[in-house]
């Protein structure tokens, strides 16, 4: 066990180095990218250009610039963004994740949910007209662009039938911290829940569907049957809990890439301030510092989510539990 | 006469397929009493795990169609509900099948699915039936069963896992026991201790055993009677020294034929059975042996009843008569024996 955190611990620090680095060259080997520029506002004068460019270290060689970064993310935590002079990059991501968090929380619960529902019903439902029917629903939800059902969405609940009785409870756009006011809070991520959720209520129970229906197949299916066990039992003790092999391996990824800003377009058309906002406005900005940051950010929740999953799969799964 | 535990009458078991009507099992009649071990025998895909998988109600296949009746204890199995069918299944009637490798669940510990098992049956608490767990999986000769109950099922061998299947299996003290090739995915050495296990447990619980096998050996090792099938249907049924010294029908010289013997002179090579099993889809009529039986003639081209011919309860479904078979067996199995062109 204490080798295997080990090797995963220089892993994820290898990752996250070679991650970093990549981030770095792209950004200053992109043409058209001048920070000073950027950091400098309109018309500067070359002698201003200059003064920034050293004030900010971006006249010193190459890899001591990336050296510095790192220091200043890593060390000193003292990071400041390009654009918006004076802004700590750390705090502020820190900030945005609770409202990451809230989204994919709540997304998850509804897309596990709802995906094992339907995913079971099509299997059980096989050969009736049922199976076919969820299972187009669900390529349907998958074939929907996060960026347009959320548009339609607001345009459905912010203004057409916003007046009516079905949705003049849903709040404008925006996040509202829990702590601030619960019932706010909810109401305003229902939308955003829903919409994030569709793609992986279909995905996951297209897949399920699928998993299922092979396991049905299986000798130990036939052998639960033979000892008297009840259709039901046999379904959810036997089939269901053996799927959840690969469900949960498949869950726990996406759920990492989705907290770790995954989730940036659902966050933007629904101005919910988290992390992949946050990437979305210092891409937008060219915004080096903040980019770095939420890419480590991100790479970093998407690292501790595979070590989860490793861990989820060896108590689901006797068979690869180290002896 | 006893009402025997098990009467299959005339099962006829199909199957639609985008090829057309798979003819699985047409017909087959057969009485089981309590006690008894009647072996069914036939190459692969003649009908014979079908039949029985047919017995326990386990194939859930929705383009499948059976007839015939299935008496258990009186009872036809065919009209029962699922529910009531669960209530014989793993408690009147278990089953052991064919690759323990595959057949038990992976993510389970072994003495919780022999739990399980018993817990479907019986209200036990979960503590008697672990117990009752340890003392199966001891009875069926695991060592240090009392640890071993918490291993998953990869943890055990082959030969363990068939134990701890038949460990199961028998956990209910069930009437009836159908092992389903019980020992052909083992090592030849293991089978040996399979048989014996099923044998020595069939006399301590009393359960009648339907041994399903394509290895004419094993049944010559455990069974009473002998019900040998091809393409669907039965084609002798007899007691098991009746079938072995006295074979009516020629695919039985056939199989018989094709064992290594050690008690008569080695031959130059094994008989075999020329050709291959006929497709169950469209099966011609007449006997469906016919084409692959050297002895074939023109009656042959007629169904053949499965009748007592010798009048001993040795049932036979041939045509010829029994005074020309007992000239044509011994060429058809021994035929290095024998003086004439092979």
């Amino acid at each position: 066990m204490l080798t295997f955190i080990v090797r995963r611990t220089l892993w994820t620090a290898l990752i996250m180095f070679v991650i970093t680095l990549l981030v770095f060259v792209i950004f200053f080997k992109t043409p058209g990218i001048d920070p000073a520029r950027a950091i400098a506002g309109r018309n500067p004068s070359p002698q201003i250009l200059a003064e920034i460019r050293h004030q900010f270290g971006l006249d010193r060689p190459f890899p001591v610039q990336y050296a510095l970064m790192m220091k200043r993310l890593f060390i000193t935590r003292d990071l400041v963004s390009y654009s918006n002079q004076g802004q700590l990059v750390l705090p502020e991501i820190f900030a945005a994740a609770p409202a990451t968090l809230s989204l994919v929380f709540g997304a998850a619960v509804i897309w596990v949910v709802m995906s094992v529902a339907m995913g079971v019903a099509a299997a059980v439902l096989k050969g009736t007209v049922f199976d076919p029917l969820l299972m187009i629903l669900a390529l349907i939800g998958i074939s929907m662009p996060v960026f347009w059902l959320g548009e339609v969405t607001n345009l459905i609940t912010q203004s057409r039938l916003h007046d009516t009785f079905l949705f003049s409870w849903v709040p404008p756009l925006g996040y509202t911290p829990f702590t601030q006011d619960p019932l706010r809070w909810f109401e305003g991520l229902v939308m955003p829940w829903l919409t994030l959720s569709i793609l992986y209520i279909g995905f996951y129970a297209r897949v399920l569907r699928a998993n299922l229906l092979e396991i049905q197949n299986e000798d130990y299916i036939r052998t639960a049957r033979a000892k008297g066990l009840s259709e039901r039992r046999v379904l959810l003790r036997h089939t269901l809990r053996t799927s959840m092999i690969t469900f949960v391996s498949l869950f726990g990824l996406d759920f990492g890439v989705l907290v770790g800003g995954g989730a940036l377009l659902t966050e933007v058309v629904f101005g919910i301030h988290g992390v992949g906002f946050l990437t979305y406005l210092s891409l937008t900005n060219l915004d080096l510092p903040v980019i770095m940051a939420t890419v480590v950010y991100g790479a970093f929740f998407i690292v501790l989510a595979n070590a989860l999953v490793d861990i989820a799969y060896a108590w689901l799964d006797p068979r690869v539990r180290p002896t | 006469m006893p009402e025997p535990l098990l009467e299959v009458r005339d099962l006829k078991v199909s199957f639609h397929t985008e090829d057309g009507l798979v003819r699985a099992v047409s017909g087959v009649s057969f009485t089981l009493s309590e006690g008894e071990t009647l072996g069914i025998v036939g190459e692969s895909g003649c009908g014979k795990s079908v039949t029985m998988m047919s017995v326990m109600r386990l194939i859930i296949d929705p383009n499948a169609r059976f007839e015939g009746e299935v008496l258990y204890k009186g009872v036809d199995l065919m009209k029962l509900s699922q529910d009531e069918m669960r209530e014989i299944r793993g408690r009147g009637i278990a089953m052991i099948f064919q690759d323990p490798m595959t057949s038990l669940t992976p993510v389970y510990r072994v003495g919780w699915q022999i739990a399980e098992q018993i817990r479907a049956h019986e209200r036990v608490s979960r503590q008697a039936a672990h117990s009752r767990a340890i003392e199966l999986l001891s009875a069926v000769g695991i060592p240090h069963a009392k640890e071993r109950v918490n291993d998953y099922p990869h943890q055990f061998s082959g030969g363990m896992r068939q134990r701890v299947m038949i460990a199961m299996a028998v956990s209910c003290n069930p009437d009836l026991l159908i092992a389903d090739e019980p020992t052909t995915a083992l090592d030849v050495t293991i089978q040996a201790q399979i048989l014996n296990l099923i044998r020595k447990l069939k006399d301590d619980f009393g359960s009648a055993v339907v041994l399903i096998t394509h290895d004419m050996g094993v049944v010559a090792d455990i069974a009473d009677r002998v019900a040998v099938m091809y393409a669907g249907r039965i084609v002798e049924q007899g007691e098991k020294r009746e079938l072995f010294y006295d074979a009516q029908h020629p695919y039985t010289w056939g199989l018989l034929g094709s064992i290594a013997r050690l008690d008569r002179p080695k031959p130059r090579r094994l008989t075999t059975i020329r050709g291959m099993p006929p497709s169950l889809i469209n099966l011609p009529p007449g006997c469906a042996f016919g084409d692959r039986c050297p002895h074939r003639f023109d009656r042959c081209r007629e169904l053949p009843e499965l009748t007592d011919k010798l009048g001993n309860g040795h049932l036979d479904a041939c045509h010829l008569g029994p005074e020309q078979k007992k000239d044509l067996r011994e060429v058809t199995i021994h035929p290095e024996l024998t003086p004439g062109p092979p």
